[in-house]
């Protein structure tokens, strides 16, 4: 009998190697034509610069003091950042998960629209707020490493309702109940069976956050006050200001094996602390909140993060519906107009219309290429697969000047001439929308009993209908999520858009910051209705793309 | 491995077939040459102006807009072997050096360049024709200054260091953004060597606020638009724009402007070497020194046109003056040391 299996699993196990292997070669080529490909350009440009391929700026990082201080304030600020983050937002992820409080749906919608808002705007938004006889000036936060850690936590919140809050929602109440029934306390019972069982997605939740805040760019330059830098900005400055490539090269590269590193200890912690476990529907593990304390408890989490997250968006909002101190509709009115604008080329509702297609596309390309990614690392944990998983998440840490010039020069001739094509805008976007994917289905994945794809095996399924049967319903959930994700990556994005966008391919950040570098109140107004309709599109598509799908996905 | 080969090749076919069908079905709705002009972000031309230059001359133009002027600049130095575009514009006097010695532009001595003021002709070998200029000044806000106990609106740069304009001012980083950069220039003009290091220190004293860039200052720090400094680095023509933009309408400007200490800002056009149409380029060349280009000018981006005798919208005649003697330093003098400039500057007020 025993001998029997084995057999059969030997067959099964060949033909899903291959399907493995086909699983991995698209994101593979994918990442390595578009992504690989010209950082390598770029940065062997910078180091080649003197002849012979010099390691040297490397070194500097470590050598010159500047430099080091650089790379201390970018580590420090995005640790910090990041604990932050958890504190903040662990309430509000608890309520996602657990709570079955009305407009459950709406509130995961919603906490994403930070995510996607420019950071000059956002800045604008807090300056408001902090500046010294603002409603927060008692503080004394005007600029310096307080707003940062601020605006940080404000952008990043979304990442870990939404990836924590996912997984969380699906784990077996009763592990906590048989725990408490045993006698653990609420705390214990939380240590012991809920944090442990949560850790993958911690750990990826926490990795995205820590990358994103490590490479953070336009909020240490705005808020940071001048004499602020992380790697990121200083890469940009050496590459964009003082064509120094040499030194943009070693920044890129010493910040790439900071990630590198990084992002191996993650996946390994991931993997090991991965445990299957039996899922259940999302709405099997909420529960509607008892007595008045709960109800109150539940009710200051949603208030709490509302404030915290709504104050910034409403400064936004009041100020795209106000002129002169005066209630207007001028400023929408004036972006429905398809009167001519020498600046934006196009009237702005095209840029709605150019962004929504962008998201769409970039969807697409993100789970397509994203979700073939996570089966095959989700397939088999092992040094291979912890490989992929970090050069997935790699450019997440990269400079987007670094992706964005190597392009330039390693793009530049026969058909891969795609320097200023339009297709670039949603490839960009999925770049960055991929390691979502990956990072909110290879947790759910794992955790899928292998048993149950051994008997469905051995009840003679292929392995496309043994995925088809046994893990695509489960992982259905994540994707939604993921693409919500992606999607609203691509929304929000700006800093590798604007060196792409063509003005008939204006997206709403673009256009945003095109209007506010105009003088004059109208165009100050303009980019502020703007950003509030940034809000309500993104919003609304999250919704959208969470709420498509098949009945089916909540059978299991 | 051979897999992975064929599999690459199979994408970059199949992305690349894409790619051309865009091209292609650009180029198949019209018949005429497309020439790609490259621009920096704040570059704007009136539609119907731009569309008679199409349809004389039967070229297309296509714009790409490429970042803020160093980013443009320097893509344009990093893809010399195979150009963007045909053209570009938005390289100024700051940045005119580092262009020049890139060797990234074809001469080319443009029609019509004899309206063009001498002044503004700044390569004899015409390998850049001026197509605009500007005055980086202080601009500061009319209805701030002068009751309530505050001091009188500002005169001079010099006036910003005295105590009574403690915290008033706001300021850009010019190692970022090219008006911070500008008034950096105008402060070494003023105080020449040794003293502008000295006014930068006692400006830092008097609590000078350093921003990242332009929107950030003006949008965000400035009293005109809710922030809470009077005192703003910005150009001679935000008078204009604040009439032009302002919302609900207003016939007279809030913002003033100090007329000393002001640094004139000149932004070139060229062809690029390895065009693809030089012919269509250089034509687009003249057609941006040419009259209609020229009176659009003022209104569409905000600046001045280098063409003598264009008339001038009334908004600009009214409010729009210009600084009497701006400071000049030369184009090869700013790039020798533009960079050691900013870096002194950095230590100065940053550090």
């Amino acid at each position: 009998m025993d001998q029997h299996r084995a057999a059969l699993n030997g067959a099964a196990l060949n033909r899903s190697r291959l399907w493995r292997l086909v699983c991995l070669l698209v994101p593979l080529a994918f990442l390595g034509l578009f992504f690989a490909y010209p950082v390598a350009s770029i940065i062997g440009r910078g180091l080649g610069e003197r002849g012979h391929l010099d390691p040297s700026p490397v070194l500097d990082v470590v050598r010159d003091s500047r430099l080091r201080s650089i790379a201390w304030f970018t580590t420090w600020q995005a640790f910090v950042s990041t604990v932050c983050t958890f504190v903040v937002a662990w309430p509000l992820t608890y309520v996602v998960a657990r709570s079955a409080i009305p407009g459950r749906r709406w509130l995961r919608a919603f906490v994403i629209v930070p995510f996607v808002m420019p950071t000059v705007v956002v800045a604008i938004a807090f300056l408001a707020l902090l500046q010294p006889d603002g409603p927060l000036g008692f503080l004394g936060w005007e600029r310096g490493v307080a707003p940062i850690l601020l605006a940080h936590v404000f952008f990043n919140v979304a990442v870990v309702v939404r990836t924590v809050g996912t997984f969380w929602e699906h784990l077996d109440p009763r592990t906590v109940d048989a725990a408490r029934v045993l006698g653990a306390s609420r705390l214990r019972a939380f240590v012991t069976t809920t944090l442990p069982l949560l850790a993958p997605a911690i750990a990826a939740a926490a990795s995205i956050v820590f990358l994103f805040t490590f490479t953070s760019f336009g909020v240490v330059l705005l808020l940071g006050g001048a004499q602020r830098a992380t790697l990121e900005v200083e890469i940009y400055r050496q590459t964009a200001r003082l064509l120094d490539l040499r030194t943009a090269a070693g920044l890129a590269l010493a910040q790439m094996v900071a990630i590198v590193v990084l992002l191996a200890v993650t996946a390994r912690l991931q993997e090991r602390r991965a445990t299957t476990q039996r899922l259940v529907t999302a709405t099997d593990g909420v529960r509607r909140p008892r007595g008045s304390a709960q109800w109150v408890a539940v009710l200051a989490a949603v208030a709490g993060t509302g404030v915290f997250l709504g104050a910034p968006l409403v400064v936004l909002v009041v100020r795209s519906f106000s002129a002169g101190g005066h209630f207007t509709l001028a400023h929408y009115r004036a972006l429905a107009s398809t009167g001519d604008n020498g600046l934006l080329f196009v009237p702005a509702w095209q840029a709605v219309r150019n962004s929504l297609v962008y998201a769409l596309e970039a969807t697409a390309i993100a789970v397509v290429v994203g979700g073939l990614a996570a089966v095959a690392i989700a397939a088999r944990p092992g040094r291979a697969s912890r490989a992929v998983d970090v050069f997935i998440m790699l450019p997440l840490g990269t400079s987007a000047v670094t992706v964005g010039f190597g392009f330039l020069i390693a793009l530049d001739r026969g058909p891969l001439d795609l320097r200023t094509s339009v297709l670039l805008v949603p490839i960009a976007h999925a770049i960055v929308a991929i390691p979502f994917v990956v990072r909110a289905m290879v947790p759910v994945l794992r955790s899928i009993d292998p048993r149950l794809r051994e008997a469905a095996r051995v009840l003679g399924a292929s392995p496309a209908r043994v995925w088809r049967e046994i893990d695509l319903p489960v992982v259905l959930r994540a994707v939604g999520v993921a693409a919500g994700f992606a999607a609203a990556v691509s929304l929000g994005e700006f800093g590798a858009t604007v060196f792409i966008a063509r003005p008939d391919t204006l997206t709403i950040p673009v256009a945003i910051y095109r209007l506010l570098g105009r003088p004059g109140g109208a165009n100050f107004g303009q980019a502020m209705a703007l950003s509030t309709l940034l809000m309500a599109v993104t919003a609304l598509v999250v919704l959208l793309m969470e709420g498509v799908r098949p009945s089916r996905a909540t059978e299991f | 491995m051979k897999r992975i080969t064929v599999l690459a090749i199979a994408m970059a076919v199949v992305v690349a077939a894409c790619g051309s069908s865009h091209t292609s079905s650009t180029s198949k709705a019209s018949k005429d040459t497309t020439v790609v002009l490259m621009t920096h972000d704040s570059f704007a031309v009136s539609k119907p102006v731009l569309a008679a230059f199409e349809r004389a001359s039967g070229i297309k133009v296509k714009v790409l807009k490429a970042g803020d002027a160093g980013a443009e600049l320097n893509q344009a130095i990093l893809t010399k072997d195979h150009p963007l575009a045909d053209v570009m514009f938005g390289v100024d006097n700051t940045f005119l050096g580092r262009a020049l010695d890139n060797n990234i532009f074809e001469p080319y001595r443009a029609g019509g360049i004899d309206r063009v003021s001498r002044a503004f002709v700044l390569d004899s070998q015409h390998r850049v024709t001026p197509v605009d200029y500007g005055d980086i000044c202080l601009n500061y806000d009319k209805t701030w200054f002068g009751h309530d106990g505050r001091p009188p609106a500002p005169t001079s740069a010099g006036d910003l260091v005295n105590p009574a304009y403690k915290g008033l001012t706001v300021v850009e980083n010019p190692a970022s953004s090219s008006p911070g950069l500008g008034f950096l220039l105008a402060t070494i003009a003023t105080y020449g060597d040794g003293g502008w290091q000295t006014y930068w220190a006692n400006l830092r004293k008097n609590g000078v606020l350093v921003d990242d860039g332009w929107d950030q200052a003006y949008d965000g720090d400035f009293t005109v638009s809710g922030g809470k400094r009077p005192i703003v680095v910005s150009y001679a023509s935000s008078p204009p724009a604040d009439v032009v933009f302002s919302s609900p309408h207003r016939g007279v400007p809030r913002v003033g402007v100090v007329y000393t200490s002001c640094f004139r800002q000149v932004e070139f056009v060229g062809v690029l070497r390895g065009a693809k149409h030089p012919n269509a380029a250089q034509r687009l060349v003249d057609f941006m020194i040419s009259e209609p280009f020229q009176r659009d000018v003022p209104l569409e981006m905000y600046v001045y046109p280098v063409r003598r005798d264009t008339p001038l919208p009334p908004v600009f005649t009214k409010f729009g003056a210009l600084a009497p003697h701006p400071a000049v330093i030369a184009p090869s003098e700013i790039g020798k040391h533009r960079d050691e400039w900013i870096k002194t500057w950095t230590n100065t007020v940053l550090h």
